[in-house]
């Protein structure tokens, strides 16, 4: 049952690939090659390898795992330091009014207008894309974190008081779990964001990762050799998508087991 | 053992302003179950409030156990009306008991034992796994009892603690109230609106009028224990000492028993 409502799901995929491929196959366009030679060129790019290597060739072992490391990185930094941000803002009004006309205007700039300057701060390299991805993707974070610290229920807060609750206490038991949902929802964003600034600065400053052999591919006119890479890069923003669900379902079962109650 | 004398509180200021107390006063001695019951919005919470050092009252003194209570007292818990924005839907029922004796200084298996014995006492065992959301709404509040009970406070509060629940649970949860009040040597102080709760509850009913609201009644109940909700209701003293009550409430003071 399960298996044919996932069928019912998902048949418009073949059919919307068999279209494409006869469509680019009577269009004979060079820009737009037919799913077939694309995968048979994604296999000769990436999957092509020994054996033992799980068939990866050189180029993915040299590549993915780089651009996914800066990724994850520079996610990581802007999870910690949006967070710890957000809930301080959160939590303190006065801290709050002084600083929130900082971030209105630091998120209001478009992260790849800052990548000239981080360019000529750190030049080419791993620093200066992992400092484009944090800081453009930190402001979901720490919005939706600062939201959710300053509006914890406030008999959650009376309980914590009468119970006699320690500051760290009431941090870590009470606030920090309020704000979970919404932290959630800003991380989720935020992975999405790093994927595309992750990309956009190995097409500007890179001399290795996904986003510099897409544009190797383009630079040498191999067209199925650019689509096979965004291919790459759709499947790797589905799988971290899935895998980010995974983790929050796991984390907020609660939420969602009171939210179906109440 | 709780002494409140000439308690005043002002919510806002200016034409606006609301008086929510006028001059309370007050003595609870140690181990009294003590019902204070008063026309809806006549500032009970408000007192419940000042009473823990949630609201700094612009008037007047609190005193527990000799001392004035400027903060949340540390012998002191409270049972809050709304149990699900009281327990924290993200812990398990026994962590959600168990939160509050950290601070006891006790370690993590005799928190939990803690918590599973009071659990027990409520007739909660077994439900440590649980999440509160898992539960009836009668249960949630058993367990915000036993999170009360566990910490073992010389004074409880409890915030008109039966006002969400359907009839039958209230019952079970008034008669849950007298059984461990029997168990522990504690001072109860409960706030409702509910009269027939009220002098089957308490020890003591102390009525407030309406806001700002000052003390107008203060009776004692003597009514034989164990007490029941059928045979408890019909005892003529049950009887007269409701319509006393309610008299009080209403703010009827020719009554002759109402000056005490």
């Amino acid at each position: 049952m399960r298996f044919l409502r996932a069928l019912g799901r998902l048949w418009l995929v073949p059919v919307v690939l068999v279209a494409w491929e006869v469509a680019t196959r009577a269009a004979e366009d060079v820009f737009f090659p037919p799913p077939t030679t694309i995968v048979a060129r994604m296999h000769e790019m990436w999957f092509s390898g020994p054996a033992e290597r799980l068939w990866l060739t050189d180029a993915a072992l040299e590549n993915i795992p780089t651009s996914v490391g800066r990724l994850f990185v520079g996610w990581l930094l802007a999870s910690v330091i949006g967070i710890v941000l957000g809930v301080m803002l959160g939590r303190s009004a006065l801290l709050s009014r002084f600083i929130d006309p900082l971030i209105q205007f630091g998120r209001a700039i478009p992260p790849p207008a800052l990548l000239p300057l981080f360019l000529a701060l750190f030049s080419i390299g791993a620093q200066m894309q992992i400092v484009t991805i944090t800081s453009g993707i930190i402001w979901p974070i720490l919005l939706n974190a600062g939201d959710g610290a300053r509006h914890v229920d406030r008999q959650h807060l009376e309980t914590s008081t009468v119970f006699g609750l320690s500051r760290s206490q009431r941090l870590f038991w009470v606030i920090l779990p309020s704000a979970m949902p919404k932290i959630f929802a800003g991380l989720r964003l935020s992975l999405s964001l790093a994927l595309i600034l992750m990309v956009i600065s190995e097409l500007v400053g890179s001399v290795n990762g996904i986003g510099f052999q897409l544009l190797d591919a383009q630079r040498s006119y191999d067209l199925p050799g650019v689509w096979g890479t965004i291919v790459v890069l759709g499947v790797l923003g589905y799988l971290l998508n899935s895998a980010f669900l995974v983790a929050e379902r796991r984390v907020l079962s609660w939420h969602r087991g009171a939210n179906r109650t109440t | 053992m709780l002494e409140i004398s000439n308690l005043t509180h002002v919510y806002g200021s200016g034409p606006g302003a609301h008086h929510a107390l006028g001059g309370v006063d007050l003595k609870v001695a140690q181990g009294e179950l003590v019902c204070i019951v008063g026309p809806s919005g006549c500032g009970k919470s408000t007192l419940l409030r000042s009473i823990a050092g949630l609201l700094h009252p612009t008037g007047g003194t609190v005193t527990l156990g000799g001392k004035p209570v400027e903060r949340t007292p540390d012998d002191l818990a409270v049972v809050f009306q709304d149990y699900s924005r009281s327990l924290f839907p993200w812990m398990s029922v026994g962590d959600n008991v168990a939160l509050p004796l950290r601070r006891k200084g006790m370690d993590r298996p005799r928190r939990r034992e803690a918590a599973t014995e009071a659990l027990e006492q409520v007739g909660l065992a077994g439900a440590e796994g649980k999440y509160p959301w898992q539960l009836s709404g009668g249960m949630q509040q058993r367990v915000s009892i036993a999170r009360a009970l566990a910490y073992r406070p010389a004074l409880m509060l409890m915030d008109e603690p039966f006002g969400s629940v359907d009839a039958q649970t209230r019952e079970d949860l008034e008669d849950l109230t007298l059984r461990v009040r029997s168990h522990h040597d504690m001072t109860i102080l409960l706030i409702t609106h509910d009269i027939d709760e009220s002098v089957y509850v308490g020890d003591r009913v102390v009525v407030l009028s309406k806001a700002p609201a000052t003390v107008v009644g203060d009776l004692r109940v003597d009514l034989p224990g164990p007490r029941d909700q059928i045979t408890t209701r019909e005892n003529p003293e049950f009887v007269h000492l409701r319509a006393e009550v309610g008299r009080l409430v209403r703010g009827m003071r020719d009554d002759p028993g109402a000056a005490s």
